[in-house]
């Protein structure tokens, strides 16, 4: 049997805001993920024009590479105090900061808990990858206890290192958070709710509500010296044990939310 | 308008807001309070953004973020709080945006003090964050100046996408003196075509400080050089006294330049030939005046209140032709004219020499204090 008119539906396409450029990330690397959610969400917002995006330090400070659209990049962990100074003049313009752990948690935690606890209406998407992927690998506040790393060579000895910070809990105690989840990008259905609440994050902005963070659990397979696919498996046996994927804080405002 | 008295600080904050001030991120610091917090009524009042930040380090991105949009804007701080603003301002520096910067500066280093001194002059004239770039700085000596000065340096910023910075040593900020407020200005409303405003006409905009091309980022250092070289023909700005006949120049700058004033007024009434040069801008130094002195007086007196952090400018130019001597206080002790007045009678009796360095002869005079 031969068919003469094969039906046609396009059901998957490159956001057009997302460049069509290789990236310099690593096989296996969820940043390419995490950046096609977030230029999904822009798109179907249709808020592309009217969002100004704040780069981080660390392997995402590329990102305004991937995106045709306006960004900043900030000094390591300062994106947050940026958005604020961008949101506060530009009200009616959404803007949101793209950061690691050791962006976000170590160097940036001043500027990161001075931007919730304010309430700034900023969304920020929060790459947690256990370590330092840019400089090659180091110890990060993410870092796991036991994990090994270029600078905890017998693994995170928490006598002498600490604990892993974890972010979500933390910042879910400030009352100007008004949305604070974690996910994670390990498999096909946790990468669909990743994206459902980058959404949120991004529509809690929209509405005035708060400030707005995701968490998201990714792989760094070259420094973890794993295959994507190994890579994938240590975030769900490892590192969802000592950071639960959870809604953190959803203020009773963003709770009513229709999407 | 008429004159009115006014606290250095509150005139600052006034006159930023009259010229135009579209947002303000600061923290509180001594001796500069009083400016953020002139600010935090008078900025929402007019429905302009401030923000207390979480400290100098969020202040100087919030800074940095609103300044990407081709806003008017400001921050301000005193000496320990601009060492936290020093990396934005590179970075800041590196993403050619304009933006006003106040430093009331205070007794240092360390935690020092909350007098008035001028320790950070090589901080804020000769760098202090990382990497090539320079910062226009203009040191007010009355709080009438400070307020003139105000409305210049927002023009100068957006004029040459740079930082200018405002240095105040403590008493200009904490002084009340008669001073007259410009009248409120509209704000701006044209956006330069490089802002970040959202992709809305069409055009992508990206401002970063970031170039990984070591040849292309040379490019953009000497880009910032050659303007640096127009700012230094087109900038210069400093007041002279007595200079025509002058034998002998005292050369001080802010606080120190106006109580050298005094000390040169009384220096005349005992038929001392006596002038000052007082820069306005210490970035771009006065460098032709000064040129043009060393080649007709007799010798130079340098009096800060600091270790001699200009001096080192004013002995390039002068290179040994006429001999420099050095007066300084420190660790927020202002001078008094007749300290000043005694100097000067020393330079005028001599003996002077081009030999050896003026802070080595001052501290040697100093040994008893210092032990």
């Amino acid at each position: 049997m031969v068919l003469k008119e094969v039906p046609t539906e396009l059901v998957y396409q490159r956001p057009e805001v997302f460049d069509p450029r290789v990236t310099h990330y690593c096989p296996g690397c969820t940043h390419g993920v995490a950046h096609r959610l977030v230029a999904e969400v822009l798109e179907e917002m249709g808020i592309v024009d009217n969002t100004i995006g704040v780069a981080s330090v660390g392997c995402s400070v590329f990102i305004y590479n991937y995106f045709n659209m306006d960004f900043v990049e900030a000094p390591h962990g300062r994106a947050p105090a940026m958005a604020t100074g961008i949101k506060r003049v530009l009200p009616d313009s959404m803007v949101f900061t793209y950061q690691g752990d050791g962006d976000l948690a170590s160097i940036g935690m001043g500027e990161i808990v001075g931007a919730a606890s304010r309430g700034e209406l900023i969304s920020v998407i929060f790459i947690n990858n256990a370590n330092y992927g840019m400089t090659g690998g180091q110890m990060a506040p993410t870092t796991l206890p036991g994990q090994i790393t270029t600078s905890s060579p017998t693994g995170r000895d928490v006598k002498r290192q600490g604990y892993p910070v974890q972010t979500a809990e933390l910042l879910s105690t400030l009352t100007g958070s008004a949305y604070v989840v974690r996910r994670s990008m390990h498999n096909p259905r946790e990468i669909r709710r990743a994206k459902k609440a980058i959404r949120t994050a991004f529509e809690v902005q929209k509405h005035g509500l708060g400030f707005a963070l995701v968490e998201l659990l990714s792989t760094c397979p070259t420094n973890w010296g794993m295959t994507p696919d190994e890579a994938r498996n240590w975030v769900e046996e490892r590192m969802l044990e000592y950071f639960p994927l959870g809604d953190y804080k959803v203020s009773p405002a963003v709770a009513e939310l229709k999407i | 308008m008429a004159k009115e008295l006014i606290k250095g600080n509150t005139a600052v904050a006034e006159a930023a807001l009259r010229a135009g001030l579209e947002a303000y991120f600061g923290y509180p610091i001594t001796p500069q309070t009083e400016l953020l917090e002139h600010l935090s009524a008078r900025m929402p009042e007019m429905g302009r953004p401030f923000v207390q930040a979480e400290s100098e380090l969020g202040a100087i991105n919030m800074v940095y973020g609103a300044a990407c949009t081709g806003k008017r804007v400001m921050t301000s701080s005193s000496s320990p709080g601009v060492s936290l603003m020093m990396e934005g301002l590179s970075y800041i520096a590196g993403t050619e945006v304009p933006m006003v910067l106040v430093d009331v500066v205070r007794g240092g280093p360390g935690l020092g003090n909350i007098a008035p001194a001028q320790g950070d002059y090589n901080q804020i004239v000769h760098g202090g964050g990382h990497g090539d770039y320079r910062m226009l700085v203009l040191a007010p000596a009355s709080v009438q100046e400070a307020v003139d000065l105000t409305a210049l340096s927002f023009d100068l910023a957006e004029k040459y996408r740079a930082i200018v910075a405002i240095l105040m040593d403590g008493s200009i900020g904490q002084m009340m003196e008669p001073a007259e407020l410009p009248p409120m200005q509209p704000l701006k409303k044209d956006i330069p075509d490089w802002a970040v405003r959202g992709h809305r006409n069409g055009e992508r905009h990206l401002l970063t400080s970031i170039n990984l091309d070591p040849p292309a980022q040379e490019v953009m250092n000497l880009r910032l050089m050659k303007r640096w070289q127009a700012i230094e023909q087109n900038e210069v700005r400093y007041k002279g006294y007595y200079l025509d006949d002058a034998e002998f120049v005292v050369v001080g700058f802010g606080t120190a330049g106006r109580v050298s004033l005094s000390a040169v007024r009384a220096a005349r009434e005992k038929g001392i030939k006596i002038g000052l040069l007082r820069p306005i801008t210490v970035a771009p130094f006065p460098n032709a005046v000064l040129d043009e002195l060393a080649e007709r007086v007799e010798a130079f007196l340098v009096v800060e209140m600091n270790s001699g952090q200009m001096l080192e400018d004013v002995r390039l130019v002068v290179r040994g032709r006429k001999p420099v001597e050095f007066f300084g206080r420190m660790g927020g002790v202002v001078p008094f004219p007749d300290e000043v007045l005694n100097e000067i009678e020393r330079l005028v009796k001599g003996p002077r020499t081009t030999e050896g360095h003026p802070r080595d002869r001052w501290l040697s005079r100093l040994e008893e204090t210092i032990g």
